[in-house]
């Protein structure tokens, strides 16, 4: 899994139907320290998180384990907030 | 799978269902000779590892199978802890 934090939402009306009433956010992925890497990741929320938070993102066929995701055509997925990351001791 | 060393802690307590009481640990991978390569990634621990220790994990759909593995969203996972870093034999 790795960390990511929000930057933003995406609306989709004509979706496929397994992914109806799923939340769409954009992910940055940051290193541990909370720095901010490059690039982006379009996942799905399954967990109710909100703009700017950490969080965790599982990726690959994965994410379709989720509760709520079964069967559904995804490959990146919200799966937790995280309150703290401690490494070597400091947070 | 990889040799990793267990590196940290995170905490998330609002997680998916499926999630809930898994442990969660940062781990940075390592190369044969236990040199750091690669980024960290967040680990759900299946053995129980503690912060420090030498760890094998594994990644991809297989990350599921120590759990419940149509129920449980995880690509890494801890699978096993090496007795020590002398465990590690590479040829020359």
């Amino acid at each position: 899994m790795i960390i990511a934090r929000i930057l933003g939402t995406v609306v989709a009306t004509q979706k496929d139907e397994r992914l109806s009433g799923k939340k769409l956010l954009i992910v940055r992925p940051i290193n541990v320290d909370g720095s901010d890497t490059t690039g982006y990741v379009v996942a799905v929320d399954t967990v109710g998180a909100g703009f700017h938070e950490r969080v965790l993102v599982v990726a690959g066929s994965s994410a379709r384990l989720a509760q709520g995701m079964k069967d559904a055509p995804v490959d990146a997925a919200i799966v937790g907030v995280i309150d703290s990351v401690e490494v070597n001791g400091s947070e | 799978m990889q040799l990793a060393r267990v590196i940290g802690t995170v905490v998330a307590t609002v997680k998916n269902d499926s999630l809930h009481g898994r442990k969660l640990l940062v781990v940075q991978t390592l190369d044969r000779h236990l040199r750091e390569s690669g980024k960290p990634m967040v680990a759900i621990d299946s053995v129980g590892a503690g912060v420090g220790e030498l760890v094998f994990w594994c990644r991809g759909k297989e990350a599921s199978f120590p759990f419940k593995r149509e129920d449980t969203p995880t690509d890494c996972t801890i699978i096993g802890i090496v007795d020590s870093e002398a465990h590690v034999l590479n040829g020359p």
